[in-house]
């Protein structure tokens, strides 16, 4: 029995799990780093007012405001297109070459770094199709961005409906539209709409392309129209962090602090969503 | 050739791919008789049935020749309307698969999607085919409960009330007890013996006893091959070919 | 229901479906056609061979070394973090840690894939670049090293979740056949396990690291505005994406050559990115084979 091993052992033990420990505790410090700095400026007028050059005066409310119609207008495109290619690809497309080029295609898309989205987002949707830096061509940019995402998600959900079901349905003499629409679809929402959830949070905390369509303009008013333009929380926080005067870093934080809670009530939504389907199927 | 002949089986092959399943298979089925598909697992008894409600076309790959005809016309032309088709020819399968919905819409499903919308002819159709399936008074009271929530038994007669919603006229069912335990099982033949009265019955069966309780006529399937079919009696108390008296008296399968 | 009903909504389907090779076709047209437009006035050579990068400057250079440069510094000391981190999470959690502990830690790892970027840019210029003003007094505020150890906080996840993956589907079998034979945990993780999900682990490092490559925030953020090739992590640099970035936030008028410069860049970026998630992707498709 070489005594060496049993140490050997123990030492995997420890460095892995100090390496374990020490990741988790980034993420700690990341998290406590910004609520120390951002908490003592987080107040009510910090959500309702305007960006100001006065750090005092300075708060949220456009960035937040603006926030919620990127992800509106962003939820009302990408929702239906994102479901209905995912129902093509599960339920209606033939096993042939052109279909695997159109997987390859959602695969590759989803590697695609985000900045470059912002670019196609200037060269097609602000110029090409004139709508300039306003809130459409911000949402459409992001539609193109996270539709990989939720045709992801949207197709493991249709997958795990069982084929019996649609066995079932079809011997009774259904279309396939209404396979998919009867039996399908109502199986499959809690699924979809939780993968979507998570799409559209990850779409909220997007900045790079968003800084490419917004810029960095100084938004000083709250956006009434989708041909506005806007800024996104995101883009207010990388602003603020920016500036070489120390009080907007406190800003930031504060900013960061509303952002989190803002992604933490969207994905416990979706976290809820599953937990109760979960609970229905027994 | 109308007359006693329902279903009139010409020829029918079927391929998966490469994989040849069904080889010139040929007979006559009579209206409001019931028999029964037999043979080893793997002889292609399943794909059999699939074929009369072309089922099988749901697979990719699958190819059938050959020519069925259901009251003289040929399901396999080219106006078939193959979900009229399907509303013609129920099926019942293997294992239960109630939709994840009530019971009432399980049984509503099929009518509204063929066009049935009043909810008082709904509900007729409903207790209708409900008390056809022998499950009416189990359930009468629970009608909006999940079909989810019924035992396997009372799941595999819900299953038959749905395919009977429609008012087939032939019904096909897939080895329908397999999944049952036996007072389930006898609960489900009774129903078959009974329901021959209004339906043709094609019963898919690895189970001899079950067969030789519940059928009229018999087919015996080896391998793809349609290799004897006759009454069920003299299938069983007299078959033609080796091959069949091997499987009736439990030699293989 | 009518057969032509059920003919449009297939082709709506297929339309929607289609969207996405819509999209990988505008964006391979929208760099390829900048990109041309920009090498009929900037020589290729020059642009993948020079070490200066100074559109914005007279006398204006492009060559883009310097970024790729600024790119690959931040990688590797991304890397650098994320691959023990990572590694040592997934030994942990795939070939120590019992299900309860396993069911609190994915989560908080799933967490961290979940916080945007700009949250980590600002911990990257806030807290890590002091402490290691502390550390290093000649650091500058903007530099590599802070970048590359908040992008690898970032994608520890990556590694660990993806790694932990292969290394679980290395058959029970292969660690009892070793056990059997008098071996100890950390013999059958490292001569056993670690080896056989070898291409796994890789492939999981490989996809952490295009996700380093494209990543835009914490780089913009932290690491600088100043392209130069250095070996020295504590000076700001800049990569392809905080270029492309500061060029588009209209520093250069729309339409000149300088503007243009983010196709030339972005096409380069978006060529690597897509090799680099390419040989992942096989090494993982190659790996997931044998199981």
């Amino acid at each position: 029995m070489i005594p060496g091993r049993k140490v050997k052992e123990h030492a995997l033990f420890i460095i892995c799990s100090i390496a374990t420990l020490l990741s988790i505790a980034g993420l700690i410090i990341l998290l406590l780093d910004a609520f120390a700095d951002g908490l003592p400026w987080l107040d009510f007028q910090f959500l309702n007012s305007l960006p100001s050059h006065y750090p005092d005066k300075a708060g949220i409310k456009a960035a937040l405001i603006g926030s919620v119609w990127i992800v509106g207008l962003t939820a009302l495109f990408s929702f239906p297109i994102g479901v209905a290619a995912a129902l093509y690809l599960e339920e209606y497309a033939p096993r042939n070459w052109f279909t695997s080029f159109i997987n390859v295609n959602i695969a590759n898309l989803a590697g695609v770094p985000s900045i470059v989205y912002g670019l196609l987002g200037i060269g097609l949707f602000v110029e090409s199709l004139t709508l300039g830096r306003s809130i459409l061509a911000g949402a459409l940019t992001m539609t193109l961005l996270i539709l990989p995402i939720i045709i992801v998600a949207s197709r493991e959900a249709i997958r795990s409906v069982p084929k019996a079901y649609r066995e079932g349905a079809y011997a009774l003499g259904a279309t396939r539209w209404q396979v998919t629409r009867e039996i399908v679809l109502p199986s499959a929402l809690p699924g979809i709409l939780t993968g979507t959830i998570l799409a559209l949070s990850r779409a909220i905390g997007e900045a790079a392309p968003m800084i490419t369509i917004a810029a960095l303009a100084y938004i000083n008013f709250v956006p009434t129209s989708p041909f506005d333009r806007f800024t996104v929380m995101p883009i207010q926080i990388y602003n603020w962090v920016s500036n070489p005067i120390r009080e907007f870093h406190h800003l930031a934080a504060a900013g960061i602090i509303v952002l989190l809670g803002v992604l933490l009530s969207m994905n416990s939504i979706a976290i809820y969503i599953r937990y109760r389907y979960q609970k229905r199927v027994r | 050739m109308i007359g006693n002949v329902k279903i009139d089986v010409r020829d029918l092959n079927v391929w998966f791919g490469q994989n040849h399943v069904l080889k010139d298979i040929t007979l006559k089925i009579k209206r409001n008789t019931v028999t029964a598909v037999m043979g080893p697992s793997g002889c292609g008894k399943t794909t059999f049935i699939r074929a009369l409600n072309r089922m099988n076309e749901l697979i990719e790959g699958s190819r059938t020749t050959g020519e069925i005809y259901i009251d003289g016309k040929n399901i396999y032309d080219k106006e078939t309307d193959v979900y009229e088709l399907r509303k013609k020819v129920g099926m019942v399968f293997q294992k239960p698969n109630p939709f994840p919905k009530s019971i009432f819409d399980n049984i509503a499903f099929a009518p509204r999607i063929h066009g049935i919308t009043d909810p008082k002819t709904l509900q007729e159709i409903v207790e209708r085919s409900l008390k056809e399936a022998a499950l009416w008074n189990e359930v009468k009271d629970r009608l909006k409960d999940s079909a989810l929530d019924l035992s396997g038994g009372q799941q595999q007669r819900l299953c038959i009330a749905r395919a009977l919603a429609i008012k087939p006229e032939i019904l096909l069912l897939d080895e329908p007890c397999s999944a049952l335990d036996p007072s389930a099982t006898a609960k489900v033949e009774t129903l078959i013996r009974k329901l021959a009265e209004n339906y043709t019955v094609i019963i898919v069966t690895h189970n001899m006893q079950q067969a030789a309780r519940v059928s009229d006529y018999a087919a015996f399937l080896y391998a793809g091959k349609l290799i004897e079919y006759g009454g069920t009696r003299q299938i069983f108390e007299n078959p033609q070919n080796v091959l069949t008296e091997k499987y009736i008296t439990g030699k293989f399968g | 229901m009518p057969r032509a009903q059920e003919w449009i909504i297939e082709k709506l389907l297929f339309l929607c479906a289609l969207i996405s090779v819509f999209t990988m076709f505008a964006i391979l047209a929208m760099l390829l056609f900048g990109a041309i437009s920009f090498f009929q006035e900037v020589s290729i050579i020059e642009f993948f061979t020079g070490t200066k990068w100074t559109p914005l400057f007279k006398p204006q250079h492009f060559g883009i070394l310097p970024l790729l440069w600024g790119t690959l510094l931040v990688t590797i000391i991304a890397l650098g973090v994320a691959v023990p981190l990572g590694l040592g999470s997934a030994i942990l959690l795939s070939e120590y840690a019992p299900e309860q502990v396993r069911k609190i830690i994915k989560p908080v790892l799933e967490i961290m894939v979940g916080i945007p970027t700009v949250v980590y840019g600002y911990f990257a210029l806030t807290f890590v670049t002091p402490i290691l003003q502390v550390v290093f007094p000649e650091t500058s505020v903007f530099n590599a090293l802070s970048a590359g150890i908040v992008m690898g906080i970032m994608i520890t996840p990556m590694v660990s979740s993806l790694s932990e993956d292969a290394m679980l589907a290395v058959p029970q079998s292969l660690r009892e056949a070793a056990y059997g034979l008098g071996a100890r945990k950390h013999e059958v993780a490292l001569r056993v396990v670690l080896p056989s999900a070898f291409s796994g682990v890789v492939a999981s490092i490989i996809l952490a690291m295009s996700r380093a490559i494209g990543e835009t925030m914490i780089v913009s953020i932290a690491a600088g505005s100043t392209p130069k090739l250095t070996l020295n992590p504590l000076e700001g640099i800049q990569t392809m994406t905080a270029y492309i970035t500061q060029i588009s936030l209209g520093e250069a008028p729309f339409g000149s050559l300088e503007y243009r410069t983010i196709f030339s860049v972005g096409l380069t970026l978006f060529l690597i990115v897509f090799a680099v998630n390419l040989i992942g992707h096989w090494m993982a498709r190659r790996y997931w084979r044998q199981y």
